[in-house]
């Protein structure tokens, strides 16, 4: 008999080559993502006079640079145009499979590597971006790396990694009205705080994950880099190999069977070890929003800004006051009483079909008050959500229907909130400045930035839901 | 890369949790080859004022700390994005060290790869070294990797954890793909075997 193991100990085992006396263990790696940003680890790969071990399992795909409103390459802007060049030289040089502007897969990392089947259960996948994590929603093992790693995966498809500790975090009991995985996720980081998981993988576990659907997984699994975790898991089910059966590159025939049956034997044995556990009650979930410019700053739609006169630590005071002069908020205020001057709906944790039907939900019928931007999560998601008439939806409540890429989440491809101005945002990051310099970015699910977008304002989803 | 053996610098506080890479090296810069002085870019918002000015108030404007090679940093320093250019912004801006109660685990990794040394006290201490830096503005620490020990301005010594394999690296200025490639044949070895198992692995398509 077995010790019992977890999900991450039995994909960690199978992918150790060896262990080092000092607790180090040398880890094969099945996937390698790679985007723009890569350029640093093929220079440095260039400049050591080395090849791509494994070019077959590494995938480069155009994202971060890409411009949402002119996506044709000849379109982009000449300094970020030369960016994405060098990931199209080095890709071809390398012999790397490359989804780049204008290729019928491309879109953000995260989210075409499960929508090509790429990832798949029991699997390591990394890349050089830390929103990795998403892939766990899979039952795949993956985390995000940087540069250096990323030349060493190049290099060796393998990586020196320490054992993390292990989180479990349960979450049971039905969501409420108006309540998504955006909200759970954006709940727990605030319960935890930012470096709640830091050097723990993250395992999410409970009947409403159970519940959930893959794409709202991927949306809980992206975020734990924001409660500081290296990954975050959910065992694979029924509901996944659903997801999974006849994407482009998830085995067939025969070879789908075992898998399988592979991925049934994943899930964490009764009675496994976990360093530590937390749990939720998903009953206590309100919709909810971040305020301030960490990810832990959230709370319920229903709240106030608080108030730095009744913080008894006083450099945590100072700090306080500081992000409230930077977000331009007074204390006290009803968040609902916060006026919006953008909104974005995009990113990896919230672009995938799903998310766009439930934004068209609270769109329909109604007109945009501020400008809102609507970005799929990839080329297939724009058609798809083409096809469902979302996008008239969309065009006809006022909000810009864009080509696909990582667009405000980032400023660095040209889509940014002006300094000063507050934007309502479905990405995973509000640090100062994320979204350009000067920007104030609220995090939320994707109907609750449109109904940010409706209203002018910050808003309570479930006053607009069931009502036209 | 450049080996880290032992430092002997001034140090500056930078007293503010959670600072993340977004901070140290906002995205826009992030096209910058690696050839580039990625100094400039250096916490590039925080220690400007919304005309592009330099802040006074920001710790690596004052004169005497400009050559600052320690920082001393708060709770989850380097947390969120994985980019690797706030390694290089802060090594290119002449800083070998960081001390902070916590860091953010990719910049943690990222910084040994670069001989940049990240190095975890306890609150306490980091609060006392804060304390002392506000009166002796620019106080030296003395860091001695080999020792894994920190000297302190208020003369006291503090041991720090550190990976061995991250140790000798830094002290060797070691590059560790050569040393993993010594491993090919486990490597191949354990490739092969998957791919028997389990053949979906070890493909795409
Ligand atoms: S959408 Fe944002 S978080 Fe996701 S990969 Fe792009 S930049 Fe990173």
């Amino acid at each position: 008999m077995h010790e019992p193991s977890t999900l991450f100990e039995k994909i960690w085992s199978r992918h150790a080559i060896l262990d080092r006396e000092d607790g180090t263990t040398l880890l094969s790696i099945d996937r390698h993502l790679c985007h723009e940003g890569s350029f640093h680890a093929f220079d440095k790969l260039k400049a050591q006079g080395r090849k791509v071990r494994r070019p077959d399992l590494t995938v480069a795909i155009a994202d971060h640079y890409v411009s949402t409103d002119a996506p044709e390459i000849g379109n982009q802007d000449p300094s970020r145009r030369e960016v994405i060049e060098r990931l199209t030289a080095n890709a071809a040089e390398m012999d790397v499979r490359l989804y780049g502007v204008g290729a019928p897969e491309q879109g953000i990392v995260h989210v075409v590597g499960p929508e090509q089947g790429i990832t798949l259960p029991g699997l390591l996948l990394v890349c050089g971006d830390s929103h990795t994590a998403t892939h766990g929603a899979l039952g795949c093992l993956a985390f995000g790396i940087g540069a250096s790693e990323v030349a060493h995966v190049l290099a060796t498809q393998t990586l020196w990694q320490k054992k993390p500790k292990t989180l479990r975090v349960t979450i049971d009991g039905p969501l409420g009205f108006g309540v998504s995985a955006k909200d759970l996720i954006l709940h727990l980081i605030s319960v935890i705080g930012a470096n709640g998981a830091t050097g723990h993988m993250i395992e999410y576990a409970g009947s409403t994950i159970r519940d959930m659907s893959v794409e709202g997984r991927m949306t809980v699994c992206n975020m734990s880099i924001e409660a500081g975790g290296r990954a975050g898991l959910i065992a694979p089910d029924e509901k996944t190999f659903a997801y999974l059966k006849d994407r482009r590159y998830a085995p067939k025939g025969g070879d789908w069977e075992r898998a399988v049956a592979d991925w049934r034997s994943l899930a964490t044995d009764p009675g496994a070890r976990f360093d530590r556990d937390v749990s939720i009650q998903a009953g206590d979930i309100a919709p909810s929003l971040t305020w301030g410019t960490s990810p832990e700053e959230a709370m319920a739609i229903t709240g106030r800004i608080p108030d730095p006169a009744r913080e008894a630590d006083p450099s945590r005071r100072v700090a306080l006051e500081t992000t409230l002069a930077y977000m331009g908020l007074t204390p006290g205020t009803a968040l609902t009483d916060v006026p919006v001057d953008r909104v974005f709906i995009g990113s990896c944790t919230n672009a995938r079909i799903e998310d766009l039907r439930a934004a068209a939900a609270v769109a329909k019928g109604r007109a945009a008050k501020v400008t809102a931007i609507v970005v799929p999560g990839s080329t297939p998601i724009k058609l798809q959500a083409e096809a469902e008439g979302l996008d008239r939806i969309f065009i006809e409540a006022g909000f810009e229907w864009r080509a696909t890429g990582c667009s405000m989440c980032v400023g660095m491809n040209g889509d940014l909130t002006p300094a000063g101005k507050r934007c309502a945002s479905t990405s995973n990051r509000n640090f100062k400045g994320r979204q350009g310099p000067g920007s104030r970015t609220h995090l939320m699910s994707p109907a609750m930035a449109a109904a940010a977008a409706v209203t002018g304002r910050l808003a309570d989803v479930r006053d607009l839901l069931g009502k036209s | 890369m450049e080996p880290f053996r032992k430092l002997d610098a001034a140090a500056a506080a930078l007293p503010v949790e959670n600072i993340d890479t977004d901070q140290i090296i906002p995205a826009r810069f992030m096209r910058a080859q690696r050839s580039t002085d990625h100094g400039q870019f250096l916490f590039h918002d925080m220690r400007r004022g919304p005309d592009g000015e330099l802040r006074a108030d920001f710790p690596l404007n004052q004169p005497d700390l400009a050559r600052a090679g320690i920082l001393i940093a708060d709770t989850n320093f380097g947390c969120g994005s994985s980019r690797e250019a706030a390694v290089y912004a802060l090594s290119d801006a002449g800083i070998r060290c960081v001390i902070a109660p916590s860091f953010g685990d990719i910049f943690y990794s990222n910084a040994t790869k670069n001989g940049l040394l990240p190095i975890v006290l306890d609150r306490e201490t980091v609060r006392a070294v804060w304390r002392t830096l506000e009166v002796a503005n620019s106080a030296r620490i003395e860091v001695d990797l080999d020792a894994q020990t920190v000297h302190l301005p208020d003369g006291t010594t503090h041991r720090f954890d550190i990976d061995p394999f991250k140790k000798r690296c830094l002290l060797e200025g070691l590059d560790d793909i050569d040393l993993t490639l010594q491993h090919s044949e486990e490597i191949l070895a354990r490739e092969q075997a998957e791919a028997a198992v389990r053949p979906w692995a070890g493909t795409i398509g």
